[in-house]
Order: structure tokens, then sequence, then C-alpha cells
């Protein structure tokens, strides 16, 4: 074992299919229950270079590893089998089912009982044991992102990737849903995400990536990225 | 007393030519449409050879009650036919995922629109539809046994002392309580089981399905088994209630699309109600109501003509008309499915 994090995109270049380079050279890493947290401007790759880390588009360059493990080949479906969870920003739940069978469909790789994970989703979520009976698409905005999360959580992975879980909620959800994923992490699990709310974000965050164009232009602790001028300048609003 | 005999002839004559045979036949439909349903909703797209499916379906159940018959096997009182299904929906689920893995998976592979699907299906249902007409051959062919009747119009007269007479035959009976079995039977699976959940939610998110782990192929699998399944039953039910002609399948589609679609598509519950539905509306509208009217009518008032909205041979144009209907007000269909 090298001092390698426990998860990193590594000099990742590539792009959508056939179309061109999003991301050049981008360097992603999360640790064992850290939060790490990418932001920049629109259109700086900060979703490609999340879904690039899970494995949704065909790197040219660059390599993921997890644990020290090469699974840059692998496809988004075997990544969650090796420790993964991923939370879209859209169409992130099962609007149809209730939340209880969003949760079983989470598990649905799992061969074992899965009662006590579905628990835990509970207790970390009590309003979705609240309405676990009820269809997933009825719920409130935050209630719909609890639900996401719930989901992701039931196969038990090592990593949780967010994909902008604070899009379109108010800040008190926001608030709220952030509490959440502090607890989260608290369980040893590293989280993974990309947010709009950069201040917000990078207030809860171990590590932050800024993004431009595909580039990483600053990374360091969420603490001393909130300190530094030019990142509050150019990325934070002053 | 004269009036509420009236009354009681105006009940047994609109049950005897509407709403026994509405229920029937609305159970048929009901089937085929869940088939085409389920289908749109994990496969999406509409697929044409649906009632070519229930064709198939129905000549192969034929060929194994004729051989079960020279062998001797007979159902009692039950029609042959119900023991030969079972080897039927087997051999028609056979040819399903056949032609799913030979034609339909290729389209999948290269990720075509789902018009390119729906016109695959076309073809699909021209091939059935001549390899049925090669094979059993054109003619009308009637493969009912045992007891016809249930109640006899004649006997209910008898008892009853009333002018109209009910007829039931056992084949409008076993349509209705086989089709309420395999409903429950569907709705059970949908809701209870692992495969039915991952049905459901490959139904509703392809994507977030295939990230949980859900296998699409063994989805489409389990998909196509039971339209096969479904359609062999409603064909089956159809040929028995009335009889088989290779040709009427292919009619059947526009009712059966008709109701899917009334229903909300890609709802198992709403097909059900499109079925229904488009059932009594299509047997309603061809029903003359000239006796009907007699009996209810103050006096002796009779009608001019039938007071038939439609004859028989338009009873398409009520599907058709219904389908626009649906489509220009509510095309998301009464519980609101997906938009074709």
């Amino acid at each position: 074992m090298t001092d390698e994090p426990f998860l990193i995109g590594d000099a990742m270049t590539g792009g959508y299919g056939s179309g061109p380079d999003i991301l050049h050279g981008c360097t992603i890493s999360v640790e064992k229950g850290q939060i790490a947290v990418i932001v920049g401007p629109n259109g700086a790759g900060k979703s490609t270079a999340m879904k690039a880390v899970f494995g949704m588009l065909n790197l040219n360059g660059g390599a993921v590893r997890l644990n020290g493990v090469d699974i840059t080949a692998l496809s988004p479906q075997d990544r969650v089998k090796h420790g993964m969870g991923f939370v879209p920003q859209t169409s992130n739940i099962f609007t149809s089912m209730t939340v209880e069978e969003n949760l079983e469909m989470g598990a649905f790789i799992r061969t074992d009982d899965f009662r006590e994970t579905m628990e835990q989703v509970y207790s970390l979520f009590p309003v979705l044991h609240e309405k676990r009976n009820q269809a997933a698409g009825e719920l409130s905005g935050g209630q719909r992102q609890q639900v996401a999360v719930g989901r992701a959580l039931m196969t038990r992975p090592k990593v949780l990737m967010l994909d902008e879980p604070t899009a379109g909620v108010s800040p008190i959800v926001m608030d709220e849903l952030f509490d959440r994923i502090i607890e989260i992490k608290r369980t040893g699990i590293a989280i993974l995400m990309v947010e709009q709310n950069a201040r917000q974000a990078l207030n809860i965050a171990d590590r932050g990536f800024v993004l431009v164009t595909g580039e990483n232009r600053f990374t360091d602790t969420g603490e001393a990225l909130l300190a530094n001028e030019e990142v509050r300048k150019s990325f934070l609003g002053g | 007393m004269e009036y509420s005999n009236d009354l009681l002839n105006a009940l047994v004559l609109i049950s005897n030519y509407v709403l026994i045979p509405a229920i029937s036949y609305g159970s048929q439909l009901a089937l085929g449409a869940v088939g085409v349903t389920l289908v749109f909703g994990i496969l999406r797209f509409a697929n044409f050879a649906h009632g070519e499916m229930m064709s198939f379906g129905c000549m192969a159940t034929i060929f194994i009650t004729w051989w079960f018959q020279s062998m001797g096997i007979s159902n009692g009182v039950f029609p042959t036919a119900l023991l030969a299904l079972p080897f039927a929906i087997l051999i028609t689920a056979l040819l399903a995922v056949a032609i799913d893995r030979s034609i339909f998976s290729f389209y999948r592979i290269h990720k075509s629109r789902p018009v390119t699907f729906v016109v695959a299906s076309v073809g699909v249902m021209f091939m059935l539809n001549g390899l049925v007409r090669i094979l059993i051959g054109t003619d009308e062919i009637i493969f009912r046994d045992g007891q016809k009747f249930l109640i006899k119009a004649g006997v209910f007269k008898k008892m009853t002392g009333l002018s109209e007479g009910l007829a039931l035959k056992q084949t409008q009976v076993l349509t209705f309580v086989l089709a309420v079995i395999a409903v429950l039977a569907l709705f059970w699976f949908l809701q209870r089981t692992r495969t039915g959940k991952a049905m459901r939610a490959f139904s509703d998110n392809e994507d977030l399905a295939l990230l949980s782990g859900i296998n699409p192929e063994r989805v489409v699998l389990v998909t196509w088994i039971i339209a096969a399944s479904l359609a062999t039953l409603a064909g089956v039910l159809y040929g028995l209630d009335k009889s088989f002609k290779p040709m009427v399948y292919f009619h059947l589609l526009l009712p059966i699309f008709a109701a899917a679609i009334v229903g909300g598509i890609g709802h198992p519950l709403g097909a059900i109600l499109g079925g229904y539905i488009v059932a009594f509306s299509e047997i309603t509208a061809t029903y003359a109501f000239k006796k009907f009217i007699k009996y209810l009518a103050p006096g002796d008032f009779v009608p001019d003509g039938l007071a038939q909205l439609l004859t028989t041979e338009y009873k398409f144009a009520v599907s058709f008309f219904i389908l626009v209907l649906v489509l220009l007000v509510r095309p998301t269909g009464i519980l609101r499915g997906r938009v074709l």
C-alpha cells in the first residue's frame, strides 16, 4: 500500500462519447471518513469529473483507483459492486414505487439480509420511515433527495458520490441535508460531491477541488479554500 | 305487474346482449392490453405483433387440443383446450423469446429509436401472420368442446316466465374467471416478488435500475414470457368464446391498443380498465336498442328504426373514435401513463 488516497481519479482526460475532451488531466480524490467537494463555475466539468470517477464516460488518459486497485476499465454497475454508491442529480428515485421499495431496489445486488441497513437508513432519515409506504414521487424535494441518498446507502458503499444533492431545495432543507451527509461521513464512508452552493459546501468539506475548464485550479482543505483571497473573489462572489 | 315484467324483460335483454358479452369481450381485450402495456413499459415500444402472438398461441393450443382429442383425452365438461393451454403458453413464450433474441435485441444493442422497434414489430406481425396461415390454414375453426351453455335461453324463459331469454355460455364465465385469476397473479408478481419489483423499477427509471444492479436482459426476458403467456390466454379465450380465424387477431389489434392507451399506457391497471371501456363502448354502440326501448317506453311506443348507433360492421370505428378522443383530450390516458 502506498499513501495514495482511498479513491482517486488520477489525471483524468476525456469527454462524452466521441465528443471533445471536457476534462484535461483532472485529479479528484477522497479519503475514508472525509468529505471532498468539487466546486467551480458553470461548465467547469464538475459533474463530468464525478461521472468520470464513476465510469460513466471513457477516459482517454489517466486512471481511477479504489483502495489501490485500478478500476478504470469497470462499468458503473461493477463499480457499485466494488463499493461505490452514486446519487445522480436528476431522476434519482423510482417515483412510482414506495419509499421502502426504493430502498429495496437499492439493495438489489445484495443477497444477504438487508433489513439492518434499511433500519440504519430509517434512523438517519426518520421521515422516510414515516412515509415508507408512500410513493416516492409524492414526496417533497428534500425528502426525495433523502430517498435518493438512502437508496445509494443500501449497498453499504465505501464511497458515496453525490451530484448536486441540494439542487432545487430550500436553504433550510440544504442545511439539514448537509447535516445528514456529515453524519454519513462519520460512519467511515468517503463522500465525494459536486456542489453549486460552493461556500456552504466548502464549509463542511475536508477537501475541496476548484475546477475550471476541466482542470484543477485550486486544491486544498475546505477551510483553506474559503480563506483563499483569490478563490473567494473568483468563485465565491467576494 | 305488467310494467315490472317489462322492466325485468328489458334488464334480461340488455344483460344477454350487452352486459355479459361486453364483460367477456372486455376481459379478452384487457388481457391483450396488459401484454401490450407491459412490453411498452419495459421495452418502450408499441408491439404491433401482439395480436399475432395471440393468434399463434391460440393456434398452438388448437394443435395440442386436436392431438389430445385424438388420444382420447378430454376435460369432461370443460374445454379440452384448457389442458392444452399450459403447453401452448410454453411454446409461445419460447417463440417470443426467440424473436426477441434474433430481432429486437439487435436494435437494443444499437440503441435504436422506438419507431425503429415499432416498424420491426410490424415486420414480426406479418411474419407471424403468414406462419399461422401456413400452419393451420385460413378457415374458421371451432375447437370448443365440453358443455356449451351454463344457462340456456329456453330454460331461463321457462324458469322465470319472462318472454326474454338469458343465455350464459361456459366460455363467457371461463373467460372472466381466468382473466381475474391471471390479472391477480400478475399484480401479485409485480408487487410482491423481487423480479416483479425489478420490472417496475426498470419501467420507472431505466438508468437508475441499471445503477442499482438490475440486469436488463433478465427483465426483458421475463417481460416477454409474461406477455406471451397473457397473449396466449387472451387468444385462446377469444377463440373459445367465438371461433379461431387467423385474420381476427389482426383486427383485434386496434381495440387492444385503444384499451392500453385509454387506460394510460405502461399502467397494467389502466389497460384492464381500458379493455372494459372499449368493449362496453363497442357493444353498446352496435347494439340495436329497438326492443329495449319498446319494453321501457310508456304505452305502445316503438322506435321506427333499429335504434342502433352503428351496424356491427363498423364496430372498429368505435375503438378508433375512442383512440382519437383520448389522444386529443387526455393523451396520458385515464391513469396518467406515458405519452406515446
